[in-house]
């Protein structure tokens, strides 16, 4: 069953082509995780992939239908987004922000449900989070406020959950807790994901697919043994690494091989 | 005869039969019991009853003092819900109904439209700084009002003058040209709208100096600018009230449309529209709302200040920025605000009148930097 399908998609901005001619359809139930240098279009595929951002070509399909033909109240009761970083200038409190994901399904002059309040608290309480609910947003840090924003995403109950870089404020212990937080849901209740990653070993550990975007195409698309070689990798990234093996799951493990070292040997 | 007067509010207390005041000490007991949880309820009553109270106080005091019992029953009398024996003079029967209660209430929807309009724009346009105007309205305004007291005719279009009228006309004229300029391929993006804004604004304003420096060479009678631009409830009757009434508490029930939008729109656009929202469409349909409120308060006050600026923030302090809440709070705090600040312009100096807008101005910086510096709650920037 396909999920999101986009086919034949290029896209560019005022400045220049960013994605040229992207073909990828990604499943019900997958976790596919989107890896590239910075500038080479993972953003911009998941603002296409939200209906953010319209294609100037090609076409993006959800279950079938086109995303031009939806409006962005029925993609967001499908599609939850969570972005890099969020500024909110007022003073919410955490509640408040998790029950903003119930937006696309408020009724105007109704007020919000048992059922939303409801949702909320299970939001807060799958990403671990209760203790902050009555906390002001501003006052959180880094790590807490993308937790947050997480959190408001699941309120959304999205069948499709776009992330962009979600471990990149956290420490080691919030990246793999967010990381398997999203792993659990995609296991126990097939909730689709994709995620823009930086973190080529994260990457690795916990996701199914990996995509390997190099200046917008689609440079490689596989398993973590497929994407992450160390061919690959020089060509997209123009590091030398070596690949190693991780001790307990046997997926890749990459280990950055610095220039200056080298030289100095 | 006539019974002794009394000022107490027992007084009037008394007159109301056994019965009917049982049936409001029940009525009462039952609301306070069903609603100590809401803190919604709560504190829009609390509002309610001091505009209640400040639209009371301000139609007691003026040129002449009417005790307040008496103002209390020909207001019940006129709406016929009671019908109390006649005490007072004729004479005072019309000070308060053809004068002050026009007058009073104007002040109110004046505070009501500026106050919500403020929400609608800090709401949008995600600044702490927004307000009301910031997007051309006043200068337009100005502009329309001193076009219209330039020219030599004198025309009335449903009792209203042709200087309310245009700067109706202008504040809207303005919006619209500001959100114009700014659109870009298919978008407006919110900063180069506030800087459309500012520029248009300037250009505005310049125009306007430049008409009143040479008015008394092309013998314009510009004086009335001054006090326009000072702000100042021009209400002389209910024709006008009859207008602006529908216009704004229709504007802002229409605002209740557009708090899920708002409390969205907290996130930026992008976020907005993660969340359902059509952006640009909301966008338009939230400012026409925002500029017709205050077209429509600017028309019977001028430009009265910091109304729209001080009254969100500090309904926000004080309850929260969940705009369910903000949104009707602020269009009640803002309407007792106005209602007392133009009370304040009326007496404190009376016979001279100061204009409403420093009243607003003089008592609203303060109590926003009390705010400011003594809430825990103080604004996130």
């Amino acid at each position: 069953m396909i999920s999101l399908e986009i086919s034949q998609v290029y896209f560019s901005y005022l400045n220049g082509l960013v994605l040229h001619n992207i073909n990828l359809s990604v499943n019900v139930g997958e976790m596919v995780g989107l890896l590239g240098p910075n500038g080479s279009g993972k953003t911009t595929l998941l603002k296409l992939a939200s209906g953010m951002l319209k294609p100037a070509q090609g076409g993006i399909k959800l279950d079938g239908y086109s995303l031009n033909s939806l409006s962005r109240k029925a993609i967001a009761r499908n599609i939850a987004v969570v972005p890099q970083q969020f500024h909110i200038p007022f003073a919410f409190t955490t509640a408040e922000i998790v029950m903003l994901g119930r937006t696309p399904f408020l009724r105007p002059l109704a007020d919000e449900t048992e059922a939303d309040r409801q949702l909320v608290d299970k939001a807060l309480e799958l990403v671990n989070i209760r203790e902050l609910a009555k906390r002001r947003f501003d006052e959180l840090s880094g790590g807490e406020r993308q937790k947050v924003i997480l959190a408001m995403a699941l309120a959304q109950q999205p069948k499709l959950l776009l992330l962009d870089e979600p471990t990149v404020h956290l420490d080691i212990a919030h990246q793999t807790e967010t990381l398997e937080l999203v792993k659990r849901l995609n296991a126990q209740q097939g909730l689709t994901v994709i995620a823009a990653m930086h973190d080529l070993n994260l990457a690795a550990l916990y996701f199914d697919r990996l995509i390997l975007l190099k200046e917008g195409r689609v440079w490689a698309d596989g398993t973590p043994h497929e994407v992450l070689t160390e061919a690959k990798i020089s060509e997209v990234f123009s590091v030398s690494v070596r690949v190693e093996k991780h001790p307990l799951t046997g997926t890749p493990h990459i280990v950055v091989m610095p220039r200056e070292f080298n030289k100095r040997q | 005869m006539l019974p002794p007067r009394s000022n107490g509010a027992d007084y009037l207390f008394m007159e109301i039969p056994l019965s009917c005041r049982r049936g409001i000490f029940a009525l009462i007991a039952v609301i306070v019991m069903k609603l100590r949880r809401r803190k919604l309820i709560l504190v829009l009553l609390l509002l309610g009853g001091c505009l209640v109270a400040s639209l009371s106080l301000a139609s007691a005091f003026g040129a002449v003092d009417i005790p307040l019992p008496d103002i209390l029953k020909i207001a019940l009398n006129r709406l016929a819900i009671f019908n109390f024996p006649t005490t007072w003079r004729g004479v005072e029967e019309t000070i308060i109904f053809q004068v002050r209660l026009p007058r009073v209430i104007g002040g109110a929807l004046v505070g009501s439209a500026l106050a919500t309009a403020g929400v609608l724009f800090q709401g949008l346009l995600r600044n702490p700084m927004a307000d009301p105007y910031i997007i051309g309205t006043s200068a337009g305004a100005a502009l329309g009002a001193t076009i219209a007291m330039s020219l030599p005719i004198n025309l009335a279009f449903l009792s209203f003058g042709l200087v309310p009228l245009a700067a109706f006309c202008g504040a809207l004229a303005t919006v619209f040209l500001v959100y114009n300029l700014a659109r870009v391929g298919g978008k407006t993006p919110i900063v180069s709208m506030l800087l459309a804004g500012v520029v248009v604004s300037s250009l505005m304003a310049a125009i306007v100096a430049l008409l009143m420096s040479i008015s008394d060479r092309l013998q314009l009678n510009l004086h009335s600018v001054y006090s326009f631009l000072m702000g100042h409830i021009s209400v002389t009757g209910w024709e006008q009230i009859a207008i602006i009434a529908p216009l704004v508490i229709g504007g802002v029930v229409g605002a209740r449309f557009f708090i899920f939008h708002l409390n969205a729109f907290s996130l930026g656009e992008e976020g907005a529209g993660y969340l359902g929202i059509e952006v640009e469409r909301d966008k338009i349909l939230i400012l026409a709302l925002g500029s017709l409120l205050t077209a429509a308060a600017v028309s019977i006050s001028g430009l009265v200040g910091f109304v729209g600026l001080i009254v969100p923030h500090a309904v926000r302090m004080s309850f929260g920025p969940d705009h369910k809440l903000l949104l009707p709070a602020s269009a009640l705090a803002g309407a007792a605000f106005v209602v007392i600040a133009d009370l304040l312009a009326r007496t404190l100096l009376a016979p001279v009148e100061i204009p409403v807008g420093v009243v607003t101005a003089i008592i609203g910086a303060p109590f926003f930097i009390y705010l400011l510096r003594h809430t825990r709650k103080e604004y996130a920037f």
